[in-house]
């Protein structure tokens, strides 16, 4: 550790303002705009709901938003029937 | 026909009703005619930092339902004779202001006054909409703090997509007024500086208001800054974006406080 670091505060304004334009960037653009988490949400359950039958519970839909890329996240349960009569037997 | 402005932050506290009554005293003091019209209903509280809470009797919800004549409701101030205030109403009632009410009371203060500065309620929903509805011109009030800035940013969206003029394709005029701003502390980069906010929100800067405590002292006399100690370091801040408001191209320095020796080595070394 350089000796200088003690008397060096770390700094906060440079992260505040790194958070606040990677937040208003996103804020701006969906602005305006219907809530994308929600209508990928309902698609992807009634497509779903075609082929199988499921609670709305058992899908999460989540964004991370990152500085060049988003993640999104899709998890769907689709509970087994086998374990179903099991479940309710228990 | 006068100029109406809009003051609005988007959040709460940040000064919006001390800057709106410091602003138009100032305007008020060069002899223009002004009037301050106080959006917040249900928390009226333009009328105490103006001083007139006891000579309220009418306000502007009695205006727009049609209860009281609008020259019975303007209260004129005791100090500057061209400086009056339209309080708002402690009522309830949510609804109590309407879209076609506030445009005809806010043509009818264009008419007779050159400026009528409108003190917006905190937030986004229908009173801080009403508010900015007619302005031609806007004064974003924020600290140098991120979740003013963040709300600052939303409320630029509004004024840009919800005003009568940006309905009509004009642009509104926009203003940033950065206030309880401490050199000191952004120097050292513990709090984001004027070049950080106006680089975020990309907006014209209309003055710097430096964290003072004679603002809290001028409040708690019931009287704007810009009257109560016009050579008070706030006062003059003030003063200057008054003058920048009426198109007036004056520098815009950063109110800096006198320090000491220490102090100017620790700011320097982290800046």
């Amino acid at each position: 550790m350089n000796i200088l670091d003690l008397f060096k505060r770390r700094t906060s304004a440079p992260v505040a303002r790194e958070r606040l334009q990677l937040l208003l960037a996103y804020e701006r653009q969906s602005r305006g705009q219907p809530d994308l988490v929600s209508i990928l949400r309902e698609e992807i359950m009634a497509v779903i709901a075609k082929h199988v039958q499921i609670d709305q519970d058992y899908l999460q839909v989540s964004m991370e938003r990152g500085k060049t890329m988003s993640t999104l996240e899709i998890d769907i349960q689709i509970p087994n029937k086998s374990a179903t009569p099991l479940a309710l037997a228990g | 026909m006068g100029k109406v402005v809009v003051v609005t932050s988007g959040k709460g506290g940040v000064g919006k009703t001390t800057s709106t009554a410091a602003l138009g005293a100032a305007v008020a003091k060069t002899g223009k005619k002004v009037a301050l019209v106080d959006f917040d209903v249900g928390l009226r509280n333009l009328d105490l930092i103006m001083g007139a809470e006891r000579r309220v009797v009418f306000d502007l919800v009695n205006v727009i339902q049609g209860t009281a004549k609008l020259s019975q409701a303007l209260i004129r101030d005791k100090r500057v004779e061209t400086l009056f205030l339209l309080p708002a109403s402690q009522t309830r009632d949510k609804d109590a202001l309407t879209e076609e009410g506030v445009g005809e009371v806010i043509e009818r203060l264009r008419s007779v006054f050159d400026y009528v500065f409108c003190d917006s309620p905190a937030g986004i929903e229908r009173g801080a909409q009403l508010a900015m509805r007619f302005a031609d011109e806007a004064v974003i009030v924020t600290n140098p703090e991120v979740s003013s800035v963040r709300d600052s940013d939303r409320i630029i969206g509004l004024l840009d997509a919800r005003t009568m003029k940006a309905e009509q394709g004009e642009a509104i005029a926009k203003h940033v007024l950065v206030t309880r701003y401490d050199a000191a502390r952004a120097a050292r980069g513990e709090m984001l500086s004027i070049n950080d906010v106006l680089e975020i929100l990309s907006t014209p800067l209309l003055g710097i208001i430096p964290e003072s405590q004679d603002v809290l002292r001028a409040s708690n006399l019931g009287s704007p800054v810009t009257l109560a100690d016009p050579a008070n370091v706030a006062a003059k801040a003030y003063i200057d974006a008054a003058r920048r408001l009426e198109g007036e191209d004056l520098p815009v320095v950063v109110p800096f406080e006198r320090k000491g020796l220490l102090n100017r080595l620790l700011g320097r070394r982290a800046a």
